[in-house]
């Protein structure tokens, strides 16, 4: 049964596993989605999708197999009896109410054009929300769900938010998950997610955790006389530097770049965190403070930080040819440079060689010839939720060479 | 067979959406651990105790701390206590039953009812943690080797996770389990839930304030978007100093209720004013 949905499922990026369609499967034989396309939609994505991050491309799939599905008897049914219902009744109904209401809705097709229905029900739910909003009674919801957004249940229970009785193909077609896509936004919460794992617990600071092991044997040796031993608990030993390029073409840039910073710099989960800004290119100095022009010589990261220290660069690594190659290239007009800016990148990365590039314009645009240079000295991520995993990834692995640069 | 229709069905004082309680209840009839996502304030831990009220069950809450070992859920053995016990040898200490204690996970699976178990913030612990617990979730049982016994569950628990995406839960963990992620409620979903916990609330003032409130949130680059919790106490905070509408609608009265720190404040102002809104200068 529809196992195509699996693979589209799949071609879309939600990593379903089989043992999770077998168990969806299941679901469905035993009858839990009532043939109805509202439960399969939220049930089904609670089998198959284990991350809000690919609700999108569940609501994509979904609407791509079954958006066809337009009219939904289920709603169909709750739209005409709030027609008739303005109270916004949804009371449950025995067999013989339910033939009594087909018959009137029977009826009440026949008197009424099936359009001019819509039509005027399109109108009353306009009418409603204004009368909603001027402070009256609470009739559908505001904003983007046609069909109201919840019932009441008959035993006085409260049901609502996400829109039930809205079509599930009209659920995934607004596509409201998009924003929590991975592949998209880094929000600092996200960033932060992300930079937690970048960690080497070590054991630091004051003895405070009772070694059981240690006790025992001890206390054997002892021949029974108690000797507590006690152990230093584990800390986060990594040593964090963050360069931040903040040239022009790095504006559009800068939220993300921020949220980034902001991220690093809120969580108190480095042992160290320093951070310093450059234009578009290293040279001899680095910035501590860029508004003001405060300098601090380059070297003297070599000499203050050891080679322990990771680094992470943010920037998008497209500059002028000369501000990379050539000596006196820096794109500052009062500054000089007697060494080109890729042999500073390159000394970088002899001392610290636990050093990465996060790079925020995409992939597709890095054809450029110092993007290209630069990614050969620093592995390049992307500045995503996922090229920020990678990153931290590379960065608590062994360090990978330089490539072979030509100029 | 499916009997949704019954079961678990929110209760007085705990709003669950409709898909939601779908969730809960093919949940329970599967067995399947329910992991719940959202943004804090959204209600992932009420869920559990609502669940409790409703189904009438007990509930057993393990707390999960950034030092919690899944061990600590099924058992412990009092090492220590026993060591300190044979060195004073007032007390038979061949019997080690008396030094394995149980833990929450321990204690639903040798419970005589059927219990709810929370297990409350599972990102906290360690990233490795999820996975240690996977058979006990699983098959519902573990092993004490110090007594060379099986604890096995009489009743399945049913067990409720929840996750602030602190640290992302493995992949094998999240194959056993059925997830839901709650969205933010929306306004109309706000009243109710702000009826519930002030029911005398007059409706103009309840409205205006909720609707200030989803401007704020809408407010681009805030460090910390001001959640449910805190759009109770502004409101709480708004009734008790007898602010009139008219003043939540022209500016924002006891902002400090709602931004919690000094740059959020700062770029709410400096935006609403940019914006044209003049009046919120005046009183924070």
């Amino acid at each position: 049964m529809f196992t195509d949905f699996f693979y589209l499922l799949r071609k879309k990026g939600v990593p379903v596993a089989v043992t999770e369609w077998i168990s969806f499967i299941e679901a469905l034989y035993n009858g839990y989605f009532q043939s109805s396309l509202n439960h399969l939609y939220y049930i089904g994505r609670a089998f198959l999708v284990k991350s809000e991050a690919f609700y999108d491309m569940f609501d994509e799939a979904f609407q791509e197999y079954f958006g066809g599905i337009k009219t939904d008897p289920v709603d169909l049914d709750k739209v005409l009896e709030w027609l008739e219902n303005p109270v916004h009744k949804l009371p449950k109904m025995s067999p013989e109410e339910m033939a009594e209401f087909q018959q009137k809705l029977e009826e009440f097709k026949k008197e009424h054009d099936m359009e001019e229905l819509m039509k005027q029900f399109r109108e009353r739910l306009k009418e409603q929300k204004e009368r909603h909003d001027g402070g009256g009674k609470w009739i559908g919801t505001g904003g983007t769900s046609p069909f109201g957004a919840y019932g009441y249940h008959p035993g006085g229970i409260r049901v609502g938010g996400e829109s039930w009785m809205q079509s599930a193909s009209k659920v995934a077609e607004e596509r409201r998950f998009k924003n929590y896509r991975n592949d998209i936004i880094l929000d600092v919460r996200q960033t932060k997610m992300a930079l937690k794992k970048l960690r080497e617990l070590k054991r630091e600071g004051s003895e405070e955790e009772l070694d059981i092991d240690q006790t025992i044997e001890k206390t054997a040796k002892e021949g029974g006389e108690i000797e507590l031993v006690f152990n230093k608990s584990r800390e986060n030993s990594v040593r964090l530097i963050l360069l931040m390029d903040t040239g022009g073409s790095m504006w559009p840039y800068s939220e993300l770049c921020e949220r980034l910073f902001s991220a690093a710099t809120q969580m108190e989960h480095f042992k160290e965190f320093k951070y310093y800004f450059f234009h578009n290119c290293i040279y001899q100095d680095v910035y501590e403070d860029i508004s003001n022009y405060k300098r601090v010589p380059t070297e003297k990261l070599f000499s203050n930080f050891h080679s322990g220290y990771k680094v992470v660069f943010v920037g998008d690594a497209r500059m002028a040819y000369s501000e990379l190659f050539d000596v006196n290239g820096i794109i500052d007009y009062y500054s000089t440079n007697d060494k080109p800016g890729l042999e500073w990148l390159m000394k970088i990365k002899q001392h610290f060689p636990h050093s990465v590039w996060l790079n925020p314009t995409h992939k597709n645009y890095w054809g450029h010839y110092t993007v290209d240079t630069i990614s050969k000295v620093f592995p390049m991520f992307e500045l995503t939720l996922d090229g920020l995993k990678d990153a931290v990834k590379s960065l608590i692995s062994r360090p990978k060479p330089m490539g072979q640069i030509q100029s | 067979m499916a009997t949704t229709t019954q079961g678990y069905q929110g209760s007085d004082n705990y709003i669950a959406s409709k898909p939601l309680m779908e969730i809960v209840n093919v949940s329970v009839a599967l067995g399947k651990p329910l992991v719940i996502k959202g943004e804090p304030g959204t209600g992932k831990t009420l869920l559990a105790h609502s669940i409790a009220g409703a189904l009438n069950k007990k509930l057993i809450i393990w707390n999960i701390k950034s030092t919690t070992k899944a061990k600590d859920g099924l058992y412990v053995y009092d090492t220590v206590q026993r060591l300190n016990d044979a060195r004073f040898k007032d007390k038979d200490i061949s019997d080690i039953r008396q030094y394995i204690k149980l833990g929450r996970l321990g204690q639903a699976f040798t419970s005589d009812e059927q219990l709810i178990l929370l297990i409350d913030e599972i990102d906290k612990a360690d990233v490795e943690f999820p996975n240690d617990l996977l058979n006990e979730l699983d098959e519902m049982s573990f092993h004490i080797p110090e007594l060379d016994e099986e604890v096995r569950a009489k009743h399945r628990p049913v067990v409720i996770i929840t996750s602030n995406s602190e640290k992302e839960l493995p992949d094998a963990f999240l194959r056993r389990c059925i997830f839901h992620y709650i969205e933010f409620p929306d306004q109309e979903m706000m009243e109710r839930i702000v009826k519930v916990h002030y029911p005398d609330i007059e409706n103009k003032l309840m409205r205006e304030a909720i609707k200030k409130f989803y401007w704020i949130r809408e407010v681009e680059g805030l460090r910390k978007k001001p959640s449910t919790s805190e759009l109770i106490d502004w409101i709480k905070v708004l009734a008790l100093g007898g602010i009139s509408i008219d003043k939540i609608s022209s500016e924002i009265p006891f902002l400090g209720a709602l931004l919690k720190t000094e740059q959020d404040t700062g770029r709410f102002v400096r935006l609403s004013n940019a914006q044209g809104g003049g009046g919120f200068r005046k009183r924070f």
